[in-house]
């Protein structure tokens, strides 16, 4: 019998602590099958956020590296300058990137700096229980917006992809999403090329990911992924935002 | 006839593999694993086409897949 699928080298075979459902494994998973496939597992450096995934160097097989919050960008940013031929990459949530870290992400993008950024956006602060987040849509229900998120009084979501996109800087931009197996496939494909826009020096590359918190939004795993579909791709779209020749 | 291997005690019983499943074949076992989940089982193992759409949407890579 020949092997179909198995797990990774890339992912080390300690547990994930996430949450049973959360997407966060999928996205860890999909951006190791690329590392892999492309060979270039030992000169990655990968930079951990601060979120979920702050324990993202337990999981990654290649050199890892923690960033501050919000910082990743700019930690990437000194790891790719020292040494040009190593990729980097950060893996970003959205309280992260798009909240604290909102000045490092744009300005490594104005910059066109040569790094990737895989940006998990599941529209709320995870790790710290559940708050509002920028990307929590209008209307959502957080801990800290109980009666759901009113844009009168808190403003609206960023859509961080396509703001990113308006800049000269970044190479390649793309939203995906990992609510079924098409779904993930896309999104394998589209980060993989993330990475070969690297290899081949053309600049700055992310791929937004939509995510479920199925513990916050106080859903189950199956209605997380249904809720994501019905009310994030709306808001979010999907697809490639900006591509370079 | 395709073979699935479950790592069991890494297993969280999220279920999603279950759903995407086109034959249906995957439901949680009523077995508690170490860390306290019901993982996940399949019932009819030779029914199983290897299409490894449960493996690609596990968020523990818990499943392996052989054909």
């Amino acid at each position: 019998m020949a092997i179909v699928y198995e797990k990774t080298k890339l992912l080390t075979d300690k547990p994930l602590h996430y949450c049973p459902g959360c997407t966060h494994g999928i996205i860890h998973r999909l951006v190791a099958e690329a590392l892999d496939e492309l060979g270039i597992q030992d000169k990655t450096i990968g930079v951990a956020p601060v979120g979920c995934a702050v324990f993202a160097y337990d999981y990654f097989n290649c050199d890892m590296m923690e960033a501050a919050h919000g910082r990743a960008p700019a930690v990437a940013t000194g790891c790719k300058r020292v040494n040009p031929n190593n990729i980097v990459f950060t893996y970003q949530g959205d309280g992260d990137l798009a909240s604290i870290g909102a000045a490092e992400i744009t300005h490594a993008a104005a910059r066109g700096e040569n790094i990737t950024v895989i940006f998990v956006n599941n529209a709320i602060y995870g790790m710290t229980g559940g708050q509002m987040a920028p990307t929590t849509l209008p209307g959502q229900v957080t801990t800290t917006s109980p009666y759901g998120r009113d844009v009168n009084h808190c403003g609206y979501p960023i859509r961080m992809s396509e703001m990113l996109a308006t800049l000269d800087g970044p190479a390649y931009i793309a939203r995906v999403s990992v609510h079924d197996v098409k779904a993930i496939m896309d999104a394998k494909k589209k980060i993989r090329k993330a990475f070969e826009m690297q290899i081949a020096g053309k600049g700055f590359s992310m791929i937004e990911v939509l995510s479920t918190c199925p513990t916050n939004w106080g859903l189950t795993p199956q209605e997380a992924l249904k809720w994501l579909q019905e009310n994030m791709i709306p808001q979010y779209p999907l697809g490639v935002k900006k591509e370079v020749e | 006839m395709a073979k699935l291997t479950i790592a069991r005690e890494v297993c969280k019983g999220c279920g999603l593999c279950a759903d995407v499943c086109p034959k249906k074949l995957l439901a949680l076992s009523g077995e508690i694993n170490s860390r306290g989940y019901h993982p996940i089982a399949i019932a009819e193992q030779e029914q199983c086409i290897g299409c490894a759409f449960c493996a690609r949407m596990c968020p523990d890579a818990v499943i392996t897949v052989e054909k």
